[in-house]
């Protein structure tokens, strides 16, 4: 059975899949995995929780069991002795799954990642969808993130590159550089 | 009796009004003194390396790309926005913002790269003589109209003019 009314890639989606995605954002079930963070972030999850913040606006809930949940939230870096744990967690979850990384342990490996018990960032076990980094990051922070994964508000960072002004000497293209009857001889100039 | 306690816990109710912030939908101002992501300012900075030297969670990278050119690059994936490169830069060139939507999909997002000019002596064509952590950073003197060192420059920077934004990080200090 084909649902008309949702295309993916030009391909028509099961009528039961596109309820599915549809259905998916609705209600996300958070799995709160600390794989041995400072607790700073776990805070600032709580405070997400409470009527203040209240992420319960957007359907979400925090379960005890990954078997329940449809979200993983990862504070921390992944160290030795918990990052089979939190892999084993991952892969007990049913399918259609986001993880989230909540502070920059878990994003990047925060200040310890060259210590001798931590293997490092949460994306060297499992695959990442979300990155928040801060630490800890703020509980909007995390409400934006949790945003961005809901369509609910855009990307605000790029990578950026910034070159300075480049000094106003001529110069002289190397590729350009033809050797003839031995002078060097330019086709093209180029000033900048 | 039940619907007036009710009643009463309504009227208690309404009276307290609404604690919820109505965050993602309304924007947000954090306090004045909040660190966020620090911001790259390329025209200010001089490529001292002071930040690359500070920076506790090693975020801050240098790379040396020719005698000319120096990069820095921010990647921002562990930065604990401790304000420290900030603190040292003798030239202000990196302020604290206070900006905290930072949440991405990409972690490469969260780089930033300058391409900074050093300068050189253009009457010696060197370098001049630092002190102290300095003086492990400085380069080799080098002359912009010499064209040899033209074609190196060209040849040491053409892999970076391709793909100028490289999506993830590739670098493993480790």
């Amino acid at each position: 059975m084909t649902y008309s009314g949702s295309r993916v890639g030009g391909k028509p989606v099961s009528f039961l899949k596109a309820l599915c995605r549809k259905a998916f954002p609705k209600s996300l079930w958070v799995y709160h995995a600390n794989s041995g963070g400072c607790n700073g972030c776990d805070i600032e999850v709580l405070n997400v929780l409470t009527p203040y913040y209240d992420a319960e606006r957007f359907g979400i809930k925090l379960v005890g069991s990954p078997r329940h949940a449809d979200v993983m939230l990862c504070q921390g870096p992944a160290s030795r002795t918990t990052g089979k744990a939190l892999r084993r967690a991952y892969e007990a979850m049913p399918a259609p799954k986001l993880v989230f990384a909540v502070g920059n342990c878990a994003c990047g490996g925060g200040v310890w990642y060259d210590t001798y018990n931590v293997i490092g960032s949460v994306d060297k076990i499992l695959p990442v969808n979300y990155y928040i980094p801060g630490c800890p990051p703020r509980p909007e922070a995390i409400l934006y993130g949790v945003a961005v994964a809901l369509g609910l508000a855009g990307k605000k960072v790029a990578g950026e590159l910034a070159k300075q002004p480049d000094l106003p000497i001529v110069k002289y293209h190397p590729e350009d550089l033809v050797r003839k009857d031995g002078i060097r001889v330019y086709t093209k100039q180029e000033q900048i | 009796m039940s619907w007036i306690s009710k009643l009463k816990e309504a009227v208690i109710c309404l009276k307290a009004g609404r604690a919820t912030r109505p965050y993602p939908l309304a924007p947000d101002t954090p306090p004045e003194r909040f660190r966020g992501r620090p911001v790259f300012d390329a025209s200010r900075c001089i490529g001292c390396g002071g930040c690359a030297n500070n920076c506790p969670a090693r975020e801050i990278l240098l790379h040396d790309t020719s005698q000319e050119i120096r990069i820095v690059k921010y990647i921002g994936r562990r930065c604990t926005y401790c304000g420290r490169c900030a603190d040292v830069c003798p030239e202000k060139a990196i302020t604290m913002s206070r900006q905290f939507e930072t949440a991405t999909d990409a972690i490469g997002d969260l780089r930033q790269e300058l391409w900074i000019f050093m300068g050189t002596c253009q009457r010696c064509g060197r370098c001049f003589k630092g002190a102290g952590v300095l003086e492990a950073l400085m380069m080799k003197g080098f002359r912009a109209d010499d064209l040899e060192a033209d074609r190196w420059v060209y040849a040491s920077t053409s892999f970076l003019e391709k793909e100028p934004l490289v999506r993830d990080i590739e670098i493993e200090l480790e």
